[in-house]
């Protein structure tokens, strides 16, 4: 594996292999005082967020360090990038300092896999192999966030494999909704989509999902459901009258949480709108594992890191 | 210029040869003499046709000289077998003006390898407010016969109207780039299951078909109160770079009705599918983007029937600042012109949707109707110009971006096995390219 | 060392040779647990001063063994647990990322006690090296000693068995073969020619 760039770059054994992984490093670090591996001293490691992030980008910062990586961070602004460097530049430019790996978010679909083609272009001439992490891209997709939801999903239901999953909210706008549907489906889980049309892509019908509008009767039948954030943001027209009305058609409220069954899960991938799209009794509630997917995101990242950088290059 | 040509065979009909005297085809037949001061084109059995005719090619010049230039594009366009081009006006400063088409019409004659035809722009600065003066445009020494604000669409219907009443009385033609721009905010590939998966925001069919319904409209009620007045072949719309199908049945029914319409496809157009965006290459980047196989087949289909008339190329080229980055950072548009034919050929003549004529009509005939060209585009006979392209069709060619002439490389063809090649263009009896280099 | 766990010999130039059967490797993890349990004066009232650290998969299979034979012997068990030293290997780059193995270190911790580190097979000694990298980061033992089945020689770094259940010289063509129950059905260590050699 040479970069990560989209959860289709991993049919299940290899997804797998990562979540394996990431529950071996877990047990490797367990009770440790020392909590460091010596696995990737001497890789450098350099996160590159175009976009504001404190959660995904200490997390990775996180990984890269407790395997003993030198770990640097770039943000956009204040930087090169802001007195017009291009994207291409700035790639090219901490190739040739000698990264092994970067981390990178951008507001650009696609962003990461254009990253991976000119790393692959210029390892000739930099003299460095560099591995492209996708921590996010437009629209597009979210890898690791997708990866450690599955990892909590794991730990708290047991397997993946035919469980069914809900995905609730800003569909059209949500990276994290896209990695998770498809690794999901790579996973062998059952997939629906909960979100008014507005919300949902042209094209979706392809998608290994299925699709509703009603999140009451969905809920039933869940072994656990996944809250998206509304986006406002990215936004640039009207998708849904007023936050009131999604509030109350696709929240996930304290009533609406007595529907599930006993043993189903609530996830989130943050940062949170408590009182939007999740009730803060329900965000604080024992079936919320919110908590342990944040956790569950440093192992992912160090699994990640570990079979892009640990072994012999590609 | 005198000129022999020998050994050709036009429209793929029998060989013959032809004899050009002061630029004009004076005689046909067999084992022909060469007149005084000739020049010499020994055809070897290829394919003659009338010089190709672009209703849509973008020079960058004046102002984005990094990308194109009026010398660059012109060696391009008759390395093509183009004898004719239209210069889109979103140069810098914008085609507003007879200064401005003046200055790109006096270039181009004295590149000298391609009639250069400047568009003017409909309005002012491109910006859809306020009519440009189109008549001193057209009475200019540039002539202007064809009016776009290419790039963005004629937004307001007011203004549109009022540009086709106008244009009737100056016997020119509206070119609309057919988008609306409230339903594309922000749009970067067709609305549909690729960029859905891509996460690229999507740029609805209906934004295309909405506005030529509309502009259609306008036409008809504009053609109704010209009186007839209209010259044959002409036309008061032309509607650029169709892109989907829906848009097909839109114009079909306008031709039907009576409506003085015409509308070209890009050669991309009808190859190319949203299916190779998947590496977010923005080589693959265009406005209006590449559709669906269904779109691309409904393309091909439109323009054997007819409901599409021309071919033109929408050569935009882009210099590697402007493509080699992330793809919503990046500018849309593709070469074309010297891949066109190429491309048309396997397309449409090699599956037999189209003969030599069909060529003909599609990329040399209808356009220059359209564009009012009186000397482009006519039958290859006596007493006509000797303005030719002459092709072989057998002949397979690897596309290289670094290798064509525009001055930009951003072909999305590049690495591409493509059938048949110019030869040999001519224009008015002087060769203006041989063999792969331009004649100066 | 871990070797290759599955006892088939397609495509070796000759049958492996069979160096202890499964009565044999019985007998062996008996005589050094008794080893054990005298050099570390084991006693059940101090049982938690001894842990069993296996290095996967074959170590922690041998070191569960080695805990059930001394509760056998002595009435109580001493801790077990494993580590695995994927992480500290010095030869990581050399092949493409590896497959991790579990960790478990037993309640209470490594801190002055003394470890027993279980291998199965004994070669250069850098998977011993790397486990006792490992070690270290859990805590500080106050004391580390070493039991293999087999020791094969050809040591690269100047560590030694504290209990061995085999000497076989070996030539580096040949391939120790190490099959135990619980992962391959039946019990027994081979001799392996490589094919070919």
């Amino acid at each position: 594996m040479r970069h990560l760039l989209s959860v289709t770059d991993l049919d299940a054994a290899a997804a797998t292999g990562l979540l394996d992984t990431a529950d071996r490093l877990k047990q490797a670090l367990l009770g440790r005082e020392v909590r460091k591996l010596p696995t990737l001293r001497g890789r450098t490691v350099i996160t590159m967020f175009y976009e504001n992030s404190t959660r995904t980008r200490v997390s990775f910062e996180i990984a890269g360090k407790w395997m003993s990586a030198d770990t640097v961070n770039v943000s956009a602004s204040g930087s090169s990038v802001a007195k017009g460097e291009s994207l291409r530049d700035t790639a090219l430019t901490l190739s040739a300092m000698g990264a092994d790996c970067v981390i990178v978010r951008h507001p650009a679909s696609g962003a990461a896999h254009r990253l991976a083609a000119w790393a692959d272009r210029d390892a000739g001439t930099t003299g460095t192999r560099t591995s492209i992490v996708n921590a996010g891209d437009g629209t597009h997709e979210h890898p690791t966030q997708a990866l450690l939801d599955a990892a909590t999903l794991r730990d708290r239901l047991g397997s993946v494999a035919g469980r069914r999953i809900g995905i609730v909210g800003d569909v059209l706008h949500s990276r994290v909704a896209r990695s998770n549907v498809f690794l999901l489906a790579t996973l062998g889980a059952e997939v629906v989509l909960v979100a008014p049309p507005t919300l949902l892509p042209v094209g979706v019908a392809e998608w290994p999902c299925r699709v509703s509008h009603e999140l009451d009767a969905e809920l039933p039948a869940l072994d656990a459901v996944m809250m998206l954030r509304v986006q406002a943001e990215r936004m640039h027209g009207a998708f849904f009258p007023s936050s009131r009305e999604y509030a109350v058609r696709f929240g996930l409220s304290d009533e609406r949480a007595a529907l599930l069954p006993e043993h189903a899960v609530v996830l989130h991938p943050g940062p949170m709108v408590r009182g939007m799209e999740i009730a803060p009794s329900v965000a604080d509630s024992a079936r919320s594992a919110i908590l342990a997917q944040v956790a569950n995101g440093v192992h992912v990242r160090m699994a990640v890191l570990y079979h892009l950088l640990a072994g012999a290059p590609e | 210029m005198n000129l022999l040509i020998t050994d050709a065979r036009p429209y793929g009909e029998d060989a013959v040869d032809l004899v050009v005297r002061d630029g004009v085809v004076t005689e046909i037949g067999s084992g022909l003499a060469a007149p005084e001061g000739a020049d010499r084109l020994d055809a070897g059995g290829r394919v003659l046709l009338p010089g190709f005719v672009d209703l849509h090619t973008h020079l960058r010049e004046p102002g984005g000289e990094e990308s194109e230039t009026i010398a660059t594009g012109s060696a391009a366009a008759a390395l093509g077998g183009f004898t004719a081009v239209f210069a889109m006006p979103n140069t810098d400063p914008v085609a507003d003006t007879d200064v401005v088409v003046e200055h790109v019409h006096r270039r181009g004659a004295e590149v000298g390898l391609v009639d250069v035809h400047p568009v003017g722009a409909v309005t002012v600065g491109l910006e859809g407010r306020k009519l440009a003066e189109l008549g001193t445009m057209a009475h200019s020494r540039a002539q202007v016969r064809m009016f776009s604000d290419d790039g963005r669409c004629v937004h307001d219907p007011l203004i549109m109207r009022r540009a086709l009443e106008y244009a009737s009385s100056l016997d020119v033609v509206i070119a609309q780039h057919a988008e609306d721009h409230r339903l594309t905010a922000g749009a970067q590939a067709h609305e549909g299951v690729v960029a859905s998966r891509l996460g690229l925001a999507g740029w609805p069919a209906a934004a295309e078909e909405t506005i030529v319904a509309r502009d259609c409209a306008l036409a008809r009620d504009a053609g109704a109160a010209s009186n007839g007045r209209l010259r044959a072949g002409a036309s008061m719309l032309h509607v650029c770079h169709v892109s989907s199908a829906r848009t097909i049945a839109v114009l079909r029914a306008a031709k039907a009705a009576g409506i003085r319409v015409t509308a070209e496809v890009t050669p991309h157009h009808l190859l190319l599918t949203d299916a190779s965006l998947t590496s977010y290459d923005p080589v693959h980047k265009v406005n209006p983007p590449l559709r669906t196989a269904a779109d691309t087949r409904a393309m091909r289909e439109a323009l054997t029937e007819g409901v599409i008339d021309a071919v033109a190329t929408d050569h935009a080229p882009h210099a590697a600042q402007y493509k080699d980055t992330e793809w919503s950072a990046a500018r849309p548009g593709m070469l074309g012109l010297q891949t066109a034919l190429s491309v048309l050929v396997h397309t449409m003549v090699e599956p037999g949707l189209l003969d030599w004529h069909g060529v003909a009509r599609v990329l040399s005939e209808r356009p220059a109707e359209i564009g009012n060209l009186p000397d482009q585009g006519r039958p290859i006979a006596v007493g006509e110009p000797a303005t030719f392209a002459l092709v072989d069709p057998d002949e397979v060619w690897t596309v290289r971006g670094a290798r064509l002439a525009s001055r930009a490389s951003n072909t999305p063809y590049e690495g591409m096995r493509l059938p048949a090649t110019v030869v040999a263009t001519v224009l008015r009896g002087r060769i203006t390219a041989r063999d792969g280099k331009v004649q100066q | 060392m871990a070797t290759e766990r599955r006892g088939d010999s397609a495509g070796a130039a000759a049958p492996d040779r069979e160096l202890l059967t499964a009565a044999d490797v019985t007998r062996t993890i008996a005589r050094i647990a008794h080893q054990i349990i005298e050099k570390t004066a084991f006693e059940p009232d101090r049982a938690d001063d001894v842990v069993l650290i296996g290095i996967p998969t074959g170590g922690a299979v041998l070191a569960r063994r080695l805990a059930a034979a001394i509760a056998e012997f002595t009435g109580t068990a001493p801790a077990v647990g494993a580590v695995d030293p994927t992480l500290y290997r010095d030869d990581l780059r050399r092949k493409p990322a590896r497959a991790l193995e579990d960790t478990a270190v037993p309640e209470g911790g490594l801190d002055d006690r003394l470890v027993v580190l279980v291998d199965d097979v004994l070669y250069s000694g850098r998977t011993v090296r790397a486990a006792l990298d490992a070690l270290n980061d859990h805590g500080r033992p106050r004391a580390v000693q070493l039991a293999v089945l087999v020791d094969r020689g050809h040591r690269e770094l100047p560590i030694r068995p504290d209990y061995v259940g085999k000497n076989v010289p070996t030539s580096r063509d040949e391939q120790i073969v190490v099959l135990l129950a619980e992962l391959d059905g039946r019990d027994g260590v081979a001799l392996r020619r490589a094919a070919g050699a």
